[in-house]
């Protein structure tokens, strides 16, 4: 289980290649589910140009890891990797990647959603927005 | 006892303050060091609190050399 912060933009489909080729063995797993946030140019009715995601030093690598723990031992995963961004981020750019191996499909998808759902409402982040008529913080998630 | 206290996102807009240090009395717990920085009674519902890096509630207790901080609603992912 690998949990990972990237200041910089990141290609999650070749990280989770990489850590795949990297952390798992041929024939060892069955299952292989992944989840990828991206940044979109709108929000609550408004043109966003640009995000900075904010984050608790610490607190926020301790979080993800004992949300990727507890769902990898709920789900009886056989790896899970989560990587995400801070810092200035652009339309496009990927923010966060969650990937999840298992023996069969159940557990893969199961877990790979469930970490999502605990790392926003768990994970210390939060979402600035620059928008044409300033920034502002992103208040709430939406719930799905 | 000396506490630091740390602020993020638009709290730390409305604070003033990123990081401070405070004396407290001994036996405090978190609504007492938001208190002192914001000056009100109760910690409110929005207002997530945690102490070394956990979760904490407004009731949990806080020791000497802590670090105490204060968030919004987090909105990563």
């Amino acid at each position: 289980m690998v949990v990972m912060l990237r200041d910089k933009p990141f290609d999650p489909w070749r990280e989770l290649v990489e850590y795949q080729d990297a952390h798992l063995a041929r024939g060892t797993y069955g299952a292989t589910a992944s989840f990828v946030g991206t940044m979109r140019d709108f929000n609550e009715g408004a043109s966003v140009e640009r995000l900075f995601l904010e984050h608790y030093p610490g607190m926020t690598e301790r979080e993800l890891e004992r949300i990727v723990d507890e769902e990898s031992h709920r789900c009886e995963l056989i790896d899970a990797l989560a990587v995400h961004r801070v810092g200035g981020i652009e339309p496009g750019d990927p923010i966060v990647l969650v990937a999840t191996w298992s023996a069969h499909r159940a557990a893969a998808f199961d877990a790979c959603r469930a970490i999502m759902e605990a790392l926003k409402s768990r994970a210390p982040f939060w979402k600035n927005e620059e928008t044409v008529t300033g920034s502002r913080w992103v208040d709430w998630n939406t719930p799905g | 006892m000396t506490v630091t206290v740390k602020v993020f996102a638009h709290l730390r807009d409305r604070l003033g303050f990123s990081e401070t240090t405070l004396e407290l009395p001994d036996g405090g717990r978190v609504s007492d060091v938001w208190k002192a920085v914001s000056d009100e009674d109760e910690v409110p519902r929005h207002v997530l609190a945690a102490i070394n890096l956990d979760y904490a509630r407004p009731d949990s207790g806080v020791a000497d050399g802590d670090e105490v901080a204060f968030f919004p609603p987090v909105t990563g992912g």
